[in-house]
């Protein structure tokens, strides 16, 4: 069972991979519309990846209003 | 289709449309693969009763109020039908906002009855606003987990201890239906008030350009409390035997997956969303070997050459086969709406055959004032008003460029609680826009940007400037605003709307890298679509009136000296 440090970083890492920017350029509290200049349609894209990732279903209601990688980790720590 | 002239209210409308469809299919609810729901006008009716009677049960009369925060899915639907049969007014209201804004509505419109689902009811009920909203006495909560605790709400399925049908009550055209808030989380919450009028006039106007039958079906993905898709998502198809499909997730590839299952006919989208499919198309056409492309491109070219006058859809499902195949095959138009769209992406839909209808309008106008009506398509319009929608451009500029007042029985009867505000935008009965527009020869409206202080997103999301000032208050400043850039400077655009901070700096007080972090701190509370993206210092106080309001266009018009590219600084 991973940690929820562990599960951020893997959100990070994945985030970073998706949309191309370098590893590690991410942190838990950034806001990922914000820091990666994305629209609300490419963070669904990557909550897609992160779901086949984790092998996880994350209901967009789950994630309504989520902005920060600190608290979309969080929602899907837990249902890990 | 029912002969809405015979109608007084949008409930008595509805109620004969589920008896005249009764073996119809009304609604389709999936959830990714799985479909969730099926139901006949018949079935849909039987799930009406028990949230009718509920509502009655807690003596709900007609003319009072009842608020849906929902996502797009059956109950929204279900609700709506079951508070418009007991005589209420629906208070529509985006799921998207916050909490406390969400709030600030429900006590703003006097909802006594609120319905929502259980993920939405849990963070409202854990933000401070509930007590405010002192006239909301009973919460109806769907799909709540079995023996949760739902904190002063019930269920959806609760039973009622009523015994026979509840009761039907008629309103008249003139009643309000619903109030609707084009915008307004800020101090002024613009709330439209909408009446059955309104509604079945503006029905009757967009079926002749669109008409639904029996056996068509309409995916809805814009958010139900928004005007299009309370209008071509719920009201339009069901009074002429059509299906809604509801979707729980939003992913891109279940909507693709969607239109193929459940071969769609109609869908509304807003700007972002379309030219994210056009982004998916163009790259899949990229992708093809080239001796496919060159026959793609010729077939793009044959069909784009027979289509110039009118669309011909079956023609253009066998030239294009696989990209109509993508969309189900039945596909007969993409509505698009809520904001302006780029004339190149409607014309690349329109290229591949698929004709794209993008509309102008306002929820103050009850929904569309232009559609454009493909005889011919004309992507660099909004299309022509629609029937019963007089139009005109008021005091014209050398380009024949002016503001578009608008007058028609779909015009809303004004703001809640606002007569001021109403006496402002509705004049001699001529809705005032804001927009600038032309009229071409053929009668196609142009639009040129904007002459009122806000913007509208590629999303479809109104922002007002006073709706996110409050996030700058206290700033360490001597004082601030927020203005939508276009208002300052025009641009002749409707593409790249921003909103700029404007600051007073204190006497010999420097805009500091600790200022500006301070300033994106607070920016980032607001969510992303209503950031402000620029700065611009001003060194003189602030004009304002006696009671000390800043006044607002003076200020523009003093920063519309400046060099708009050197005086506004990234955030």
């Amino acid at each position: 069972m991973r940690t929820v440090e562990q599960t951020t970083q893997e959100v990070l890492d994945l985030a970073a991979k998706h949309f191309q920017v370098a590893l590690g350029s991410l942190a838990p509290d950034d806001d990922f519309f914000k820091k990666l200049g994305i629209n609300s349609l490419q963070a669904l894209e990557l909550l897609s990846r992160l779901e086949n990732h984790f092998g996880i279903e994350l209901p967009d209601y789950e994630v309504q209003g989520v902005s920060d990688f600190r608290t979309l980790a969080s929602r899907i720590q837990s249902r890990l | 289709m029912l002969d809405l002239s015979k109608y007084q209210s949008i409930g008595g409308a509805l109620k004969d449309a589920v008896e005249a469809f009764a073996n119809e299919t009304c609604l389709i609810e999936a959830d990714r693969e799985r479909e969730n729901l099926r139901l006949t006008y018949r079935e849909f009716r039987e799930r009406t009763v028990p949230v009718a009677k509920a509502l009655q049960d807690a003596e709900f009369a007609a003319g009072d109020r009842a608020a849906i925060i929902m996502t797009n899915q059956s109950k929204w639907l279900i609700g709506a039908y079951a508070i418009f049969y007991s005589g209420g007014v629906l208070v529509p209201l985006d799921y998207k906002l916050t909490a406390d804004e969400q709030w600030q509505l429900l006590k703003h419109s006097s909802a006594r009855v609120l319905i929502t689902e259980y993920p939405i009811w849990r963070q409202l009920s854990a933000a401070k606003g509930r007590a405010e909203a002192t006239e909301l006495q009973m919460v109806i909560v769907t799909e709540a987990p079995i023996d949760t605790d739902l904190l002063g709400g019930v269920r959806w399925e609760i039973p009622s201890t009523r015994t026979g049908e509840p009761e039907f009550r008629p309103r008249t055209r003139g009643d309000a239906a619903t109030i609707v808030y084009s915008s307004g989380t800020g101090g002024r919450p613009k709330g439209c008030v909408m009446t059955h009028e309104n509604y079945l006039e503006q029905c009757v106007a967009l079926t002749s350009l669109y008409p639904f039958a029996p056996g068509m079906r309409y995916l809805s993905i814009l958010p139900t409390n928004h005007a299009i898709d309370f209008m071509v998502g719920f009201f339009g198809p069901f009074i002429c035997g059509a299906a809604v499909v509801h979707l729980r997730t939003l992913r891109p590839e279940y909507v693709r997956e969607a239109f193929v299952k459940y071969r769609i006919t109609y869908v509304s989208l807003v700007p972002l969303v379309l030219k994210n499919l056009q982004k998916g198309l163009q790259t899949r056409f990229d992708a093809l070997a080239p001796g496919k492309r060159r026959v793609f491109d010729a077939l793009v070219a044959v069909n784009k050459a027979l289509t110039k006058r009118q669309p011909l859809l079956g023609l253009s499902r066998l030239l294009l086969k696989q990209v109509h195949e993508a969309f189900g095959g039945d596909l007969r138009a993409i509505f698009v709406g809520g904001a302006f769209t780029e004339p190149e992406t409607l014309q690349f839909f329109y290229d591949l055959g698929i004709p794209v209808a993008n509309a102008y309008g306002l929820t103050e106008a009850g929904t569309a004032i232009t559609v454009n009506d493909l005889k011919p398509f004309r992507a660099d319009t909004v299309g022509k008003p629609l029937p019963g929608m007089e139009a005109r451009v008021l005091h014209p500029d050398a380009n024949g460029i002016g503001e578009v007042a608008v007058r028609s029985k779909t015009v809303m009867s004004g703001y809640l609680n606002e007569p001021e505000l109403t006496a402002e935008t509705i004049v001699n009965g001529w809705l005032m826009t804001g927009d600038l527009g032309r009229f071409d020869l053929t009668g196609h409206l142009q639009l040129f940007g904007r002459k009122k202080n806000m913007i509208v997103t590629e999303e479809g999301k109104n922002i007002y400037p006073e709706d996110v000032e409050s996030v700058f208050e206290s700033l360490p400043v001597k004082e601030s605003c927020v203005f939508a850039a276009n208002y300052i400077w025009p641009q002749r655009s409707m593409v790249g709307e921003q909103l700029i901070l404007a600051i007073h700096l204190e006497p010999g007080q420097s805009l500091t890298p600790a200022l500006r972090q301070e300033i994106t701190a607070r920016n980032n509370r607001l969510l992303n679509y209503k950031r402000v993206r620029g700065i611009v210092l001003v060194n003189e106080d602030f004009p304002r009136t006696a009671s000390m309001k800043i006044k607002r266009n003076v200020l523009a018009e003093r920063l519309a000296k400046l060099d708009r590219s050197s005086a506004v600084l990234e955030l």
